[in-house]
């Protein structure tokens, strides 16, 4: 008996293990089954119907007083873009800086800095999310964004809209690393969604996407574009970078990013 | 007297004189109760791993509305830090209390046994590596079926009675001296035999609806005061609960209260006889033995 007691013990701790072992290996083969990941990928369409349902299109995001704006502004992801071109608009206070707004558009732009702060602003002071956890409070200032589409006049055919980026976040092989975003119409036109100039009264520095980044409000950090250099409308977003609508979501996060 | 069970459950559960010494099963646990027992524990297991691979990304909690480690003190906090002589460890902080945790916080070791810098280790990860998108996946997709499964079972506890038989206790049984009564034994490990066993016990009645009622509910609502487009919708969310990183901060604490339930209930069941206990809520039937003091 008892030199049965020891091997059954030992084979007891060592099925223990391995069932745990299995159940673990078993989950990560499913992190990796594209199969399974499009079926957990299946909560992301309830995520955006329940939030869209909620939240209508024009619910806003919370606005804060100065006295709740954080004492630092967290940079993240990006805080210097690569590149000649970007060096020389920056050396020259992006002064040759032009945002160009084409694609489905009846009527494609190119703003200097100057033409976009004669445009209506809107100030807002909110609350920046990130993926990560954390989150900041800072005074935003810019164009609504519905305020240069409506000077592009966006073509019935027009879906989302794309923002493309400065900055090559990843020096991906396929070369898709370029850091671009899109939302639809209905962040589009939201009347917190800004094309924002200016962080806590300073114009944008670059850590924090100068000279123009974009707020989605409702949306988490990731969204919210920086170096936005070109604005295009689209009808579909397949035929950009990988086809998922944005950087990240190329790369597995969501696309609506609400939660 | 062996006792099939099936016969109607008001009569297995209608005091009648049994014989000393006598096995009897009754009919513990209706189907739908053990079907969303199993669905919640699985779901507990994947979106407590999930999110902790979540929480692994910015691994510091903050009170208030916004909380960053370049702008605002963290309450709570995992890392590793350099020692003298480059002897690197991971710790714990609390307020201003700090433990060093290597091994398993902030610094643990790998499948391939080196050490790594790592708020959590990879057996406490779902996916076992760094991979934030999937563990949002996995958590979101677990989010919505956990979700669902505490309504099914909240439904049907009060369509049939459960809540109200079972679970609810009475005043007497949550009077102190009843509840300290019930303490002692079961730190004596004195568990309720005879007819006292039909019924839950004033402690387990308290837990178990302490949990069903209170911290599974807050973590759906502080799960959701995390999102900026729920914050949008629903405002109040955020006052609730003093802010995001506040509601943040408290999803992860009722997260650790609801593993410590699990790790208590895990411990009774074998104290009080796993295979008895287990067969309760996989078939429903659960055995009772009649004492003679009982007659």
């Amino acid at each position: 008996m008892s030199r049965l007691l020891l091997p059954r013990r030992q084979l007891l701790k060592l099925s223990m293990a391995s069932l745990g072992g299995s159940l673990l290996g078993g989950c990560d083969q499913l992190s990796k089954s594209p199969d399974f990941q499009s079926l957990l990928g299946l909560a992301e369409a309830l995520n955006y119907g329940a939030q869209r349902g909620l939240e209508g299109d024009r619910a806003l995001a919370r606005e804060y007083t100065a006295a709740d704006l954080s004492a630092v502004f967290k940079v993240n992801g990006s805080q210097m873009p690569e590149g000649e071109e970007y060096a020389r608009l920056l050396a020259n206070n992006f002064i040759d800086w032009r945002l160009r707004i084409d694609g489905l558009v009846g009527n494609p732009l190119a703003l200097s800095l100057a033409d976009l702060e004669a445009l209506p602003q809107r100030t807002q002071i909110t609350r920046h999310d990130c993926v990560e956890g954390w989150s900041a409070i800072g005074k935003w200032q810019g164009v609504p964004l519905s305020v240069v589409l409506e000077r592009a006049g966006l073509l019935p055919k027009a879906r989302f809209i794309v923002f493309h980026c400065a900055d090559m976040f990843e020096h991906a092989a396929d070369g898709t690393g370029q850091y671009y975003e899109s939302i639809d119409l209905i962040d589009a036109f939201h009347p917190q969604t800004l094309l924002a100039l200016r962080l806590n009264d300073m114009p944008l520095d670059v850590g924090h996407g100068a000279p123009l980044r974009l707020r989605v409000e409702r949306q988490l950090g990731y969204k919210h574009a920086k170096y936005v250099m070109r604005i295009e409308a689209v009808d579909k977003l397949d035929h950009i970078g990988r086809g998922k609508g944005g950087f990240w979501p190329d790369r597995g996060y969501e696309w609506y990013a609400g939660i | 007297m062996y006792d099939s069970g099936k016969f109607p459950r008001k009569f297995l559960l209608g005091v009648r004189p049994q014989k000393a010494g006598e096995e009897i099963k009754i009919y513990r646990h209706a189907l739908v109760t053990r079907v969303t027992h199993w669905i919640n524990f699985v779901c507990l297991v994947v979106l407590l791993m999930s999110g902790l691979q979540i929480f692994m990304a910015h691994p510091a909690l903050y009170w208030g509305e916004a909380g960053s480690e370049e702008s605002d003190g963290p309450v709570f906090e995992i890392g590793a830090k350099t020692r003298h002589l480059g002897a690197v460890e991971g710790f714990a902080r609390l307020g201003s209390q700090e433990i060093g945790t290597t091994g398993v916080l902030g610094l643990s070791r790998n499948a391939s046994g080196y050490y790594i810098e790592r708020a959590f280790p990879t057996w406490a990860t779902l996916p076992s590596w760094r991979d934030l998108a999937r563990g949002r996946r996995w958590h979101f997709f677990f989010a919505w079926l956990f979700a669902a499964n505490l309504l099914l079972y909240l439904s049907a506890s009060f369509a049939n009675g459960h809540f109200r038989r079972d679970l609810v206790p009475s005043l007497k049984e949550v009077k102190p001296r009843s509840l300290l009564n019930d303490a002692v034994n079961h730190l004596k490990l004195k568990f309720p035999r005879g007819e006292e066993a039909r019924h839950y016990n004033p402690i387990q009645k308290v837990t178990y609806l302490s949990v069903i009622a209170i911290l599974l509910p807050l973590m759906i609502a502080t799960g959701l005061t995390m999102s900026p487009g729920m914050d949008a919708a629903f405002p109040w969310l955020v006052d609730i609960f003093g802010g995001r990183q506040s509601a943040r901060t408290i999803h992860f604490f009722t997260a650790c209260l609801l593993v410590l339930f699990v790790m208590v209930h895990l411990v009774m069941v074998i104290l009080s006889g796993p295979l008895n206990e287990l067969r309760s809520m996989i078939t429903g039937r659960f055995r009772i033995l009649i004492e003679n003091r009982n007659v």
